[in-house]
């Protein structure tokens, strides 16, 4: 067993409204920058629908994830010889179109237009060549609320194995939100398909992150991620993701898109996983049974062995703490109410998404609810609970019936309590919850206050450095050659002779030790 | 013309692979993060580049190691191995004609693309186009030599050009006066390519210095740990 911590996620899909507040907020921290005006590393997605790039899920067309071969894991792409020879020109590589061309709006022309007899418009011009664009045609939320014709977004992925026609007619439409990030995976295929090594994982909170200065602009990530949630800059030619806000993180803070997430369905929390068993689970030979096998990836945190191995392997008492609070870890394993997002991809991505619940759909065609027992049929959902097993479990559509049905099940066990005064408890016996259980499920999950759902332990930056004093006032976050910082923070002298401007460590520390010495003598 | 000659081929040769180690180290270590290919495919990633810069790479790498080996094998080499000089020039213009044409190929795509095409064109530097055109010339004065070539096929003008840059690399004070009485076509070969070294630092060649072969033997995951 070898036991590390990540700070792991989970969105609420039922709570999510798509108002964009998380890719906004995001956007403007990150990504606000020539070359990164495409991408965005929080979107909001309305589903059904193709995404952004088009057809990201697909991966038949993109080569993204692992593959299993003869018993044999690897990028789904190729193993490595293969992807060397991809590398003058990747054949995988999504062409910026399927993003969408970056644009701005000649604002100018609105105070500058000559007298017309009609209005001027600010009309759109591509941040590529600054020529003007007739129509823009794609964008990071293009299909917002079911826009454009079913026939096209119907070409969504999750629709295999569902008669999807009838959900092209008015009566029987549904929609969801599902906002994407980049999934800090457990066997993240990006980070296996870079050339250079630039990609790793952090060890002490499981953030994966790009070493700018490493990367050399190979692009292999880019087509390797399943998600698509890694970009190229064009302008410095180097990939990009999202960092998970690890400034933030560090200083025990939610990312900024959980922060501002104004339906309050971005959870934070500490799960320790064992990274002896990673290979095996994410090798497993059926797709259907990844969600299980990343399940027990996972350890318990209550569980006296993990957290004696987990203190052997240096991870802080105030983590071990956390993961016992964690958020994450109760919806994801407690309750098993999340789920990730495309376990079939193979890469063991750690941000959870609980399914949304949708109106009784045939309440409407029959005039009655057919309920079964005391809740509804989760198969009268709006929403297809096979369309949703397609992105949440490979297709299995057990764990997605028994999430749903645990979410309403509390909502009427709720009712019966605050309403009607007479707690019903035989739901919760239907669905396999006691009283404690759903209270604290309708703490976090309903009531969903700052404290219950950011758990975020502190990064501990005391132990990452020998020296925290020589740090002061040193270089913030800088993208590669801010303060002429290497990755780490810290350089030896350069070729010049010069020291990085970070590091200062004083006094000497030959003279801490000499002191010592004596004082011991 | 002694003069100029010793200037071009004695003396530019140490100030361009000077400039070129000492560039890239200094590139290197004071800003690694323009250390990058550069590219943009993502910008136009038609079926037309993505033929074009296989073809333009794998030509390239194979002339690279051809001048590589043929211009720094020192003659007893092969000729031990009973290779005439003779034999030696034929395989040099068979196989230099034969990779500069796929070369040829794709550049003449790659050259079109980053002339014409709007995105790639506006997007990109001055140097990614100087160093491609330069990349193009060198190419054409590559292949324009062939056919002056098959007019001594006894290999002693190859051996000369050879000997310019054995002397060169072992620091021999007479390197320039090998390529005194050569054809032009070979001087301007020979000055594009020191060029080449030149500017190398200042482009995205630097790319070149990084290919990744650690990849081959690494795991797949990487983890790093907290840096102490």
């Amino acid at each position: 067993m070898k036991v590390r911590a990540q700070i792991g996620k989970v969105l609420n899909l039922d709570k999510c409204i798509g108002c964009h507040t998380c890719s906004v907020t995001c956007k403007n921290v990150w990504t606000s920058r020539e070359g990164m005006e495409y991408a965005w590393f929080n979107n909001v997605e309305t589903k059904p629908g193709i995404g952004y790039p088009k057809d990201w899920e697909n991966q038949e067309r993109w080569n993204g994830g692992w593959s299993v071969k003869s018993g044999k894991l690897q990028p789904k792409a190729g193993g490595k010889w293969r992807l060397l020879a991809k590398i003058f020109a990747n054949p995988d590589l999504p062409g910026i179109d399927e993003y969408y061309e970056p644009f701005n709006y000649d604002y100018q022309r609105l105070h500058n237009a000559p007298d017309s007899k009609h209005q001027p418009v600010a009309k759109p011009f591509s941040a590529l060549t600054g020529q003007p664009m007739d129509k823009i045609v794609w964008g990071p939320n293009w299909e917002e609320i079911l826009g454009g014709e079913f026939e096209k977004r119907s070409k969504d992925y999750n629709f295999q194995n569902v008669e999807k026609e009838m959900y092209g007619q008015f009566e029987n439409t549904f929609m969801m939100y599902l906002p994407r990030l980049c999934e800090h995976c457990l066997n993240p295929t990006c980070v296996a398909s870079c050339p250079s090594g630039a990609i790793y994982k952090r060890e002490e909170d499981g953030i994966v992150l790009i070493d700018q200065d490493k990367c050399r602009g190979w692009r292999m990530c880019i087509s390797g991620c399943p998600y698509k949630k890694i970009y190229y800059n064009w302008q410095a030619g180097k990939s990009e993701k999202c960092t998970f806000c690890f400034p933030r993180i560090e200083v025990g803070e939610p990312t900024v898109c959980s922060e501002t997430c104004v339906g309050r369905i971005r959870y934070l929390g500490v799960i320790l996983y064992d990274a002896d068993r990673i290979k095996e689970a994410a090798s497993t030979a059926s797709e259907q049974d990844l969600y299980e096998q990343q399940m027990r990836v996972f350890l318990d945190p209550h569980d006296p062995e993990v957290i004696k191995a987990a203190r052997a392997e240096g991870i802080p008492e105030s983590w071990l703490e956390a993961a016992k609070r964690s958020p994450v870890y109760k919806m994801a394993m407690d309750w098993k109410v999340a789920f990730p997002l495309h376990p079939e991809y193979r890469t063991l991505p750690m941000v959870w998404y609980i399914p949304p619940l949708s109106p009784i759909q045939s309440a409407a065609d029959a005039g009655a609810l057919e309920n079964d027992g005391l809740i509804p049929n989760v198969k009268n959902l709006r929403i297809p609970v096979k369309y949703l097993a397609n992105m949440l479990t490979a297709g299995d559509e057990r764990p997605v019936i028994r999430a749903l049905e645990r979410m309403l099940a509390m909502r009427r066990f709720k009712r019966s309590q605050t309403i009607e005064g007479k707690p019903d408890y035989a739901v919760l016996e239907q669905v396999g919850l006691d009283e404690a259980m759903v209270e604290d499920m309708y703490k976090i999950m309903a009531i969903a206050n700052y404290e219950d759902r950011f758990d975020i332990p502190t990064g501990h930056r005391e132990l990452s450095t020998d020296d925290p004093y020589g740090e002061r006032a040193g270089c913030g976050f800088s993208f590669g050659d801010g303060c002429h910082t290497q990755s780490g923070g810290s350089t030896g002298t350069d070729i010049f002779g010069g020291k990085p401007a970070r590091r200062r460590a004083f006094p000497a520390k030959v003279e801490f030790k000499v002191r010592k010495t004596e004082e011991q003598s | 013309m002694t003069y100029i000659n010793e200037l071009l081929f004695g003396v530019f040769p140490y100030i361009a692979g000077a400039v070129f180690l000492l560039g890239s180290l200094v590139r290197y270590d004071k800003s690694q993060y323009t250390w990058r290919t550069g590219s943009s495919q993502m910008l136009s990633n038609d079926r037309l580049f993505l033929i074009g810069n296989n073809l333009f790479h794998i030509g390239i790498i194979a002339l690279f190691f051809g001048h590589l080996f043929g211009l720094l094998t020192p003659t007893f080499v092969y000729t031990s191995i009973g290779m005439t000089t003779g034999a030696k020039q034929v395989i040099a213009i068979f196989a230099g004609g034969f990779f500069g044409l796929i070369c040829l190929a794709g550049i003449l795509i790659l050259a079109y693309r980053r002339t014409f095409n709007p995105r790639v064109r506006r997007t990109g530097s001055k140097m990614d186009m100087f160093i491609l055109y330069l990349l193009f010339a060198q190419l054409l004065t590559g292949l324009a030599s062939i056919p002056v070539s098959t007019g001594h096929l006894d290999g002693e003008v190859m051996v000369r050009i050879t000997m310019w840059a054995q002397s060169l690399v072992t620091f021999r004070p007479d390197a320039a006066t090998y390529l005194m009485d050569v054809h032009w076509i070979y001087k301007t070969h020979v000055f594009l390519g020191m060029l080449m070294f030149l500017v190398f630092p200042f482009t995205r060649l630097v790319h070149i210095w990084s290919v990744p072969y650690g990849y081959i033997g690494r795991a797949y995951q990487v983890v790093r740990r907290r840096a102490v």
